[in-house]
């Protein structure tokens, strides 16, 4: 009997579910991380306002990695390929996924994505989320890592502001550190900041002008990175594993 | 603006339900949202009002169960004050969260002849 909406309706029954309600997106993250593992290439989720630095931190990352590390990179855009030419200029490989209206990544994006732009030959594949600060931090993308920029230009507040994204990062570039000197902005004040929101807060001070800390952050990826695998698979796509999750995928849709 | 999006997973998660139940309506449904899972209850609200026109969720009611962040020492469980530094000032450990990021469809409440 109803006795919540008080019809009085005989057949009402309580259904018990208690799933997240992003479990199809969870499941394709899982999918998409048994591809990052098979490939044994580190996926990092990076993510930050728009603005951030997200990109040049990129580009500075091409320029000091040298053979360090082989890198491939997606860009979320909501309309450009404004950061994958940028990215491909510095000689990481990228494309973009135009997320339109959208304002994060999810896992199904990237997972199409990984198709289209394989990454078997590559250490790291970076997707450089939509510039925002609260969306993307909800989507899990079968990432090992999550990376948010901020910058110096942002304020010392912001992780205070915006505690879900910083609680789910793994590590906060403070971008753009060369401008400090122009600016009132007080490190420690972030990092006490940081300290609330993020159990076990680690912050690297980089700027992607000068390259100041892009060495710590290419040690930091190093030690994360997998080892190599004789044996890494490809991304063909039916071969390995069984797709049966929402694998109807079939490129059978335009691409353009 | 991922309410939407989340709203969408929701009834598409409803509407898989009813169809196992044979059900053709639902009067409400309950869904768990942390403080820190980043979803604002409002725009929750208003997306789903928005999106239930013409679906199996029409008419339904969204109640919604909001849950406070907690976080404590995985270590000793001593909990840590809200706002303090995430870490046992006694163990020296990162807190670990207890509770806050829910984003969950706990129950619907359906016409269901056959369950
Ligand atoms: N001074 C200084 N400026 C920087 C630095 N990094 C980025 N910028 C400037 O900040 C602006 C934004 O940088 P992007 O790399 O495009 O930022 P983004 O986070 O990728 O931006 P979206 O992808 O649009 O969200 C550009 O004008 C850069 O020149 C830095 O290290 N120092
Ligand atoms: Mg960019
Ligand atoms: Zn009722
Ligand atoms: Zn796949
Ligand atoms: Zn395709
Ligand atoms: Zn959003
Ligand atoms: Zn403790």
């Amino acid at each position: 009997m109803c006795e919540t909406c008080g019809c009085g309706d005989p057949e009402i029954v309580p259904v018990e579910v208690q799933e997240r309600i992003l479990s199809d997106n969870d499941a394709q993250a899982a999918h998409n991380r048994h591809h990052f593992g098979d490939l044994a290439v580190l996926a990092i989720n990076l993510m930050g306002s728009p603005g951030a630095g997200k990109t040049a931190v990129l580009e500075a990352t091409a320029r000091a990695a040298g053979g360090r590390l082989r890198l491939r990179a997606v860009s979320g855009d909501l309309a450009t390929d404004r950061d994958a030419d940028r990215l491909n200029a510095a000689g990481i490989r990228s494309t973009t996924i135009t997320t339109g209206s959208a304002c994060h990544l999810d896992a199904r994006l990237v997972h199409h994505a990984l198709h289209h732009a394989p990454c078997s030959d590559c250490d790291v594949f970076f997707i450089e989320n939509v510039g925002n600060l609260v969306c993307p931090a909800i989507y899990d993308l079968g990432q090992a890592a999550n990376v948010v920029a901020l910058s110096v230009t942002e304020g010392e507040d912001k992780p205070l502001k915006y505690p879900v994204m910083f609680q789910k990062a793994d590590l906060v570039l403070l971008t753009k550190v060369d401008l400090i000197p122009h600016l009132d902005f007080d490190v420690d004040a972030v990092e006490d900041a940081l300290s609330r929101v993020m159990p076990d807060a680690k912050l690297l001070k980089v700027s992607a002008k000068t390259g100041e800390g892009i060495d710590a952050w290419l040690e930091w990826l190093e030690v994360r990175r997998p080892a190599r695998r004789l044996d890494a698979k490809s991304l063909d796509h039916h071969g390995h594993h069984d797709h049966s999750l929402e694998h109807g995928h079939e490129h059978s849709h335009e691409h353009n | 603006m991922h309410e939407y999006s989340i709203v969408g997973s929701l009834i598409d998660r409803v509407q898989q339900e009813a169809v196992l139940h044979g059900s053709t309506r639902v009067h409400r449904l309950h869904v768990k949202i942390g403080e820190l899972a980043g979803v604002e209850l409002d725009l929750l609200k208003t997306a789903f009002d928005t999106f239930r026109e013409r679906t199996i969720c029409e008419g339904a009611e969204l109640a919604i169960d909001s849950v406070a962040a907690v976080w404590a020492c995985p270590s000793c469980d001593r909990a840590i004050a809200r706002g303090a530094v995430l870490r046992c000032d006694t163990c020296g450990r990162p807190a670990r969260m207890i509770h806050g990021d829910e984003i969950i469809l706990e129950r619907i409440e359906m016409e269901a002849p056959d369950v």
